[in-house]
């Protein structure tokens, strides 16, 4: 075992020469954040379902600007949510698959253990898990809806029609469909870390923000508007991507609706966090 | 050093560990034996913070082991070497490890040299071989140079190189003076590796010894012997204070076979030439795993139970 312990250093208690550098100070959160990030880049899906999230939605944009350039009989549209929508609603169901395989797939390949007996503070692994799926969401989600805008908007350019990036209410949507993106993805992490299986996390999510907001339909009208609101998905995103205030006048508005589902996200990463910490592997 | 004091773990109402207390010392390699289902497993799982204790406690260098300064540095543990992502390549996997202990990179490539996996380093581990898989959790359990390595099942699954491959590194491990814990259901494979011994059976503790007096223990220890005159044999054997078993009758060729229990090979030989009986064959036969765990556990009131109920099955098998 010579090549274990060839590097010099410090002696160990038992005399032997240290093979690896002894920490100067304890590891934990930076560490966990970086192995965090080798996890993610390092497989295939990740690209795979990044690339296919981008060329989603920025195709869905050049197909309704396209159609909407050539019909020439169409009346007033906001341009924005135009190009947006594709963005945040294949967005949708797309990130939520990164989102859940986040954590499940450390279930699935049964890889949490290895990964809790290397950083066994259950909150620190947590946290950087929520972390790096946020940031790389959101860097994402954010190219993705600015090249959505842009590639939209040019088409549109043709027709007189089109928004300019430097109208703040097109800022803004571009800004909040990427966080509501970032926020589909930690509402279905926190699903993936209360179910633990890739495809309960994934139908679960789908149910709320697909099925939920549908089902809603069938209530009374009176019924509906006093919840419409407060409903996870949907309808929301018709006000975050707005420019021309929210579709249905019940809703909140664009931050209000963006607080509205972060809220839920919250409560799901919250509920995850917590029976992360105390649950058996 | 590993302490387990009290250590009890339920799953509902039904009992994987009970009052499990035992010490694993360093500069040995200590077996952890117990047939299918004994709670091994579990027990480590405890050790490492997997699962919690219904009761009592278990520290690992004093601590409980999220409390590790750097759990890597002082631990490392390979419970399930399938247990990996295999969309990710061997490097990455082992640098993702690494990188939660700020372990350097060059580490990663030290230890995949040392479990001869460099080649295919930057291969997906999808492909491994079970024998590669468990190269690269052992890989993983050297990254942090730890004084304390634990195994579970290691050698399940192996061809015979990649058994003696394990069963030395743990030796050098363990004459480096680290504590090695290794889990196992083989007798077998612990007498070769193993310097002392903890046995459980389901969920408890039946002994805590070094290998040779566990193995001393056990009076299931026999001596096959053939002869062409089984019943004199079997006289001389009692003579001298043995109990003989005639197992095979003389055939054609001239022998009869026999099991001596309370005698040692020396005596039974002795013991013929006195009584002028003619030995074909004279053969310890270790107690194997089985016989020697039976054997420890015939005194417990759960294990005869467990006989009990067992019996019952197939007579209510028979009847049905």
């Amino acid at each position: 075992m010579t090549s274990l312990t060839a590097q010099p250093g410090s002696p160990t208690a038992a005399g032997r020469a240290r093979a690896v550098p002894p920490a100067t100070r304890r590891p934990g959160f930076a560490g966990t954040l970086r192995s965090e990030l080798t996890k993610i880049r390092s497989l295939r899906s990740t690209y795979f379902t990044l690339i296919a999230f981008f060329v989603a939605g920025v195709g869905f944009a050049i197909a309704a600007a396209e159609g909407n350039r050539v019909s020439a009989d169409h009346g007033p549209f906001d341009a924005t949510a135009m190009s947006l929508r594709g963005a945040v609603y294949l967005g949708e169901l797309i990130i939520v698959v990164i989102g859940a395989l986040m954590i499940t797939s450390e279930y699935g390949t049964r890889m949490i253990g290895t990964s809790l007996t290397a950083m066994p503070r259950r909150g620190v692994l947590y946290v950087a898990k929520a972390l790096v799926l946020a940031c790389v969401t959101f860097v994402v989600a954010l190219a993705t809806s600015l090249a959505s805008f842009f590639v939209g908007q040019a088409i549109l350019a043709s027709t007189g029609e089109g928004a300019s990036i430097a109208s703040p209410d097109a800022l803004r949507a571009v800004l909040l469909s990427a966080a509501f993106v970032t926020c589909c993805a930690l509402l279905a992490f926190g699903l993936g870390a209360i179910i633990r299986y890739t495809a309960g996390a994934v139908t679960a999510l789908f149910g709320a923000v697909f099925l939920i907001p549908l089902l809603a339909q069938v209530l009374p009208t009176s019924w509906f508007d006093e919840i419409v609101r407060w409903l996870p998905g949907g309808t929301a995103l018709g006000a975050i991507v707005s420019t021309t205030g929210p579709p249905n006048p019940h809703l909140f508005g664009p931050y209000g609706e963006l607080a509205v589902f972060a809220g839920y996200a919250a409560i799901a990463v919250v509920t995850g966090a917590l029976l992360f910490r105390r649950r058996d592997i | 050093m590993i302490e387990a004091r009290g250590l009890a773990k339920r799953y509902g109402d039904k009992t994987a560990v009970a009052g499990l207390s035992f010490t694993v010392k360093p500069g040995v390699v200590t077996g952890f034996l117990g047939p299918n289902g004994a709670g091994k497993t579990t027990t480590m799982r405890l050790i490492l913070g997997l699962d919690h204790p219904s009761e009592g406690r278990v520290t690992v260098n004093g601590k409980p082991f999220s409390a590790l300064y750097s759990p890597m540095r002082e631990v490392g543990a390979l419970l399930d070497a399938t247990a990996v992502h295999g969309g990710r390549s061997a490097y990455n996997h082992l640098l993702c490890l690494a990188q939660t202990n700020d372990i350097p990179r060059t580490r990663v490539e030290e230890v995949l040299s040392v479990v001869g996996l460099s080649e295919v380093a930057r291969k997906r581990s999808k492909g491994f071989s079970l024998g590669m898989s468990q190269r690269l959790g052992i890989a993983a359990t050297l990254l942090g140079d730890p004084e304390i390595l634990m195994f579970d099942e290691p050698v399940n699954g192996l061809d015979p190189e990649g058994i003696v491959w394990i069963r030395n590194l743990m030796k050098a491990l363990a004459a480096e003076g680290r504590t090695v814990f290794v889990s196992s259901h083989l007798m077998s494979e612990m007498e070769n590796t193993a310097d002392h011994l903890i046995v459980i059976g389901r969920g408890r503790l039946i002994a805590d010894c070094p290998m040779g007096e566990f193995i001393a223990r056990s009076t299931a220890q026999a001596v096959r012997a053939m002869t062409p005159r089984p019943d004199a044999l079997a006289r001389a054997v009692a003579a001298a204070g043995g109990r003989a078993t005639i197992t095979g009758s003389v055939t054609a060729g001239g022998s009869g076979e026999l099991e001596v229990h309370g005698l040692t090979a020396e005596r039974i030989g002795d013991a013929a030439f006195a009584a002028g009986v003619p030995l074909h064959l004279l053969a310890p036969s270790r107690a194997s795993l089985e016989e020697a765990f039976m054997e420890l556990t015939a005194d417990s009131v759960e294990y005869q139970g467990a006989a009990h109920e067992l019996r019952q099955l197939a007579h209510t098998g028979r009847t049905a």
